[in-house]
C-alpha cells in the first residue's frame, strides 16, 4: 500500500455523480452477475453442453418420426428447462446467500428497481438460451435430414419461449419470496411434484389440469396447443408464477438487508 | 455530512437504537466507538436506507440516503468486508460495482493499486482472500466511486499494523480533502490516532461525543507523591475522587490545577502532576460501555495493569 498515490488521490470525471443509473445498464449488470461467478459460469456452459448433447443423441438414435424438429426441440428443451431456473433463483437468492445484497441495495437504494432488472435479466438469459437451442436443433434436424422435418417449428419456438420465460420468472419470483437459495430451489423444483400428488387424488380431478404446472405447462414444447391447454397454463402460471412474483416484490422491498 | 435526529431502533423486541443523534462535518474523521452489538452496525444501516429506523432520521450530504440519484458516486460504504460473492474474482467484485455507478473500469485496477492488491489478489476467488485482503477490497471498493463521504464498519478488523497505518493515513488524507468520515471500532486504539472526534455508544444510546480533548477534561489527571498518605487525606479533604492506580499513583478526576491547590494546602510534595490522556480515554471509553451493574466503584478501584503501563 503505498501514501505516495494517497497524496494524488484518482479522481473520475464528475458526469453520472448525479445520475440514476438506467435500467439498460442495471440489467447489463445483472447478466453479468449471471455469469460472473463459478457456479453461474459452469451452470450456463453445463446447460449448452447438455443441449448439444442431446441434440446429437437424438439424432443419431431412433427412426424418422423421431428427427422431426419438434421431436429434437422436445427434448432439447429440457436441460435449459431444469437449468434455468436453477441460475434464477440464485440471481435473487445469492443477495442474501451471499451477503451480496449489502452493496447491491447500498448502490440503487431502490430495489424494485434491482428486481425489474433481475427479472429483464433472466428473460433475455432465457430467450438466448433458447436461440441456442433452436440453433442446435435445427442443425441436428438438417443433418438427420428427415421428411416433413419442419413442421409447426415456428408456434413450437413461440410456445418455447413462454415455457422458458414462464419458468424462469417463476423462478426469480421462488428466490424472492425465500431469499435463500437451498429452499427456494427445494420449493422450486419439490413443490409442484409434491402439489401434484394432492391434485392427482380424485377428489380434485376437475381442477388438477388448471392448476398442476407439469400437466398444464408439459405441452409447450411438445404439441400446438390448443385454447383449452392455453387457458390451464395461464391458470397454473397465475398460481405458481404471478402470486409468489406479487410475494416476492413484497418482501425484497420491505426485508431489511441483514449484515 | 452526515446528520441523524433521534435515530432508534427496535429488533425483536429488544431496543437496539436508542435516540442516537449526531452530526458529522465535512473535513473530520468521526470514530463511532463501542462494544460489539452496542449498536454501531444497525446505526449505520440504518443510515444508508438497509435498514429502516422505528423512529427518527438521518440524512447524508443534506437528503435522505435513498434519495440520492447515484449514491455510490458520493458516499462510499464499508460495512462487512466479507459480505462478497465468495465465487467472484477480488477484480470482478469491483468492476460490477463500477459497472452499476458508471465508474470506469480503469479505476478498478487504480484503486487495487491503490490498496495493495497486487494481480495475483486480483484473481482470486473472494473466498479464498484472508480477512486483511477481503477488507483492503472493501476500501478499494468503498472508494470506488470517488465518494465525497465514508461510511466505515470496523474498517480495520484484520488489518495488520502496517494496514492500519496505511488506513489512518488514508482517512486522513480524505478528511483533508473536505471529504466526511464515520468509521466504527470496538477498540479505541483503531480510531482515536485519526479521529478528530468520538462518539461512544453503549446499550444502543450515545454514551459520551466530542472532540478528544473535550472527553478529556472528565478523565482525570495522575498524581505521584512520596507522602501517600497525606495525599489521599489532601484530596478527601477537596472533595476529589481519586483511584489507586500501579505503583502507588493516583487517578484524581479534576484538573491538574485544583489537585495542585488541594496538595498545597495540606503541604504535600507531588512528584508528577499530567493529565491521564490515553489511559484516561480508555478508563472513560470502558465505563461508559459497561452497564451499570459492573461499573468500576468510585474509590481504590485498580487500574487495569495493561492501562497503567500506558500511564509510564
Amino acid at each position: 500500500m503505498s501514501t505516495t498515490t494517497l497524496a494524488a488521490p484518482i479522481r473520475v470525471n464528475t458526469a453520472g455523480v448525479h445520475a440514476r443509473p438506467g435500467i439498460g445498464r442495471l440489467v447489463a449488470v445483472e447478466l453479468r452477475k449471471i455469469v460472473d461467478t463459478r457456479a453461474g459460469f459452469w451452470l450456463q456452459v453445463a446447460t449448452v453442453a447438455l443441449t448439444v448433447a442431446v441434440v446429437i443423441v437424438r439424432c443419431l438414435t431412433g427412426g424418422a418420426a423421431d428427427h422431426t424438429f419438434a421431436a429434437v426441440l422436445d427434448a432439447a428443451i429440457l436441460p435449459a428447462g431444469v437449468l434455468l431456473p436453477v441460475a434464477g433463483v440464485l440471481l435473487v437468492t445469492s443477495e442474501w446467500s451471499q451477503r451480496t445484497g449489502l452493496i447491491t441495495f447500498a448502490l440503487v437504494p431502490v430495489r424494485s428497481r434491482v428486481l425489474g432488472a433481475k427479472l429483464v435479466a433472466s428473460l433475455i438469459l432465457a430467450v438466448a438460451m433458447l436461440a441456442v437451442c433452436v440453433g442446435a436443433v435445427a442443425a441436428g434436424v438438417l443433418a438427420a435430414g428427415a421428411d416433413s422435418a419442419w413442421t409447426d417449428a415456428t408456434p413450437l419456438i413461440g410456445q418455447c419461449v413462454v415455457y422458458l420465460t414462464a419458468g424462469m420468472v417463476t423462478a426469480v419470483a421462488f428466490g424472492a419470496v425465500l431469499l435463500a437459495s437451498a429452499p427456494a430451489l427445494v420449493a422450486l423444483f419439490a413443490l409442484p411434484s409434491a402439489w401434484m400428488g394432492v391434485v392427482s387424488l380424485s377428489l380434485f380431478e376437475g381442477v388438477a389440469p388448471w392448476v398442476d404446472t407439469a400437466r398444464a405447462l408439459g405441452p409447450m414444447h411438445r404439441e400446438v396447443m390448443s385454447s383449452t391447454q392455453w387457458a390451464h397454463a395461464g391458470t397454473a402460471l397465475a398460481l405458481w408464477m404471478v402470486l409468489p412474483l406479487l410475494i416476492g416484490i413484497w418482501r425484497i422491498t420491505r426485508r431489511e438487508v441483514t449484515a | 455530512m452526515i446528520e441523524t435526529q433521534g435515530l432508534t431502533k427496535q429488533l425483536g423486541g429488544r431496543t437496539v437504537v436508542s435516540d442516537v443523534t449526531f452530526r458529522c462535518e465535512p473535513g473530520t474523521v468521526t470514530g463511532f466507538l463501542g462494544p460489539n452489538g452496542a449498536g454501531k452496525t444497525t446505526t449505520m444501516r440504518m443510515l444508508v436506507g438497509l435498514a429502516e429506523p422505528d423512529s427518527g432520521h438521518a440524512e447524508i450530504l443534506g437528503g435522505r440516503y435513498r434519495d440520492l440519484p447515484n449514491p455510490g458516486r458520493r458516499v462510499g460504504i464499508l460495512l462487512d468486508a466479507s459480505a462478497q460473492h465468495s465465487g467472484r474474482r477480488g477484480r470482478e467484485a469491483l468492476a460490477v460495482s463500477a459497472m452499476t455507478m458508471g465508474v470506469p473500469a480503469q479505476r478498478v485496477d487504480a484503486l487495487l493499486e491503490l490498496v495493495g492488491l497486487d494481480e495475483t489478489a486480483a484473481r482470486k476467488r473472494v473466498g479464498q482472500h484472508s480477512l486483511g485482503m477481503r477488507q483492503r477490497l472493501g476500501f478499494a471498493h468503498a472508494l470506488l466511486g470517488d465518494p465525497e463521504v465514508l461510511i466505515l464498519d470496523e474498517p480495520a478488523n484484520g488489518l495488520d499494523p502496517e494496514g492500519m497505518r496505511w488506513m489512518r493515513g488514508l482517512l486522513r488524507g480524505f478528511a483533508d480533502r473536505g471529504g466526511t468520515v464515520l468509521l466504527s471500532s470496538h477498540l479505541l486504539a483503531e480510531v482515536e490516532a485519526v479521529a478528530d472526534r468520538m462518539m461512544i455508544i453503549g446499550g444502543g444510546r450515545i454514551q459520551a461525543q466530542g472532540t478528544r480533548a473535550e472527553l478529556l477534561t472528565e478523565s482525570g489527571t495522575i498524581v505521584e507523591a512520596a507522602d501517600l498518605a497525606g495525599l489521599d487525606a489532601a484530596l478527601r479533604h477537596a472533595g476529589l475522587a481519586a483511584h489507586v492506580a500501579d505503583g502507588g499513583r493516583r487517578l484524581v478526576e479534576a484538573e491538574p490545577e485544583i489537585i495542585a491547590r488541594a496538595a498545597m494546602a495540606a503541604g504535600v510534595v507531588l512528584h508528577r502532576l499530567a493529565p491521564a490522556e490515553d489511559a484516561g480515554l480508555e478508563r472513560l471509553f470502558f465505563e461508559l460501555t459497561t452497564s451499570g451493574a459492573e461499573a468500576p466503584s468510585q474509590h481504590g478501584d485498580p487500574i487495569h495493569p495493561e492501562l497503567a503501563g500506558a500511564l509510564a
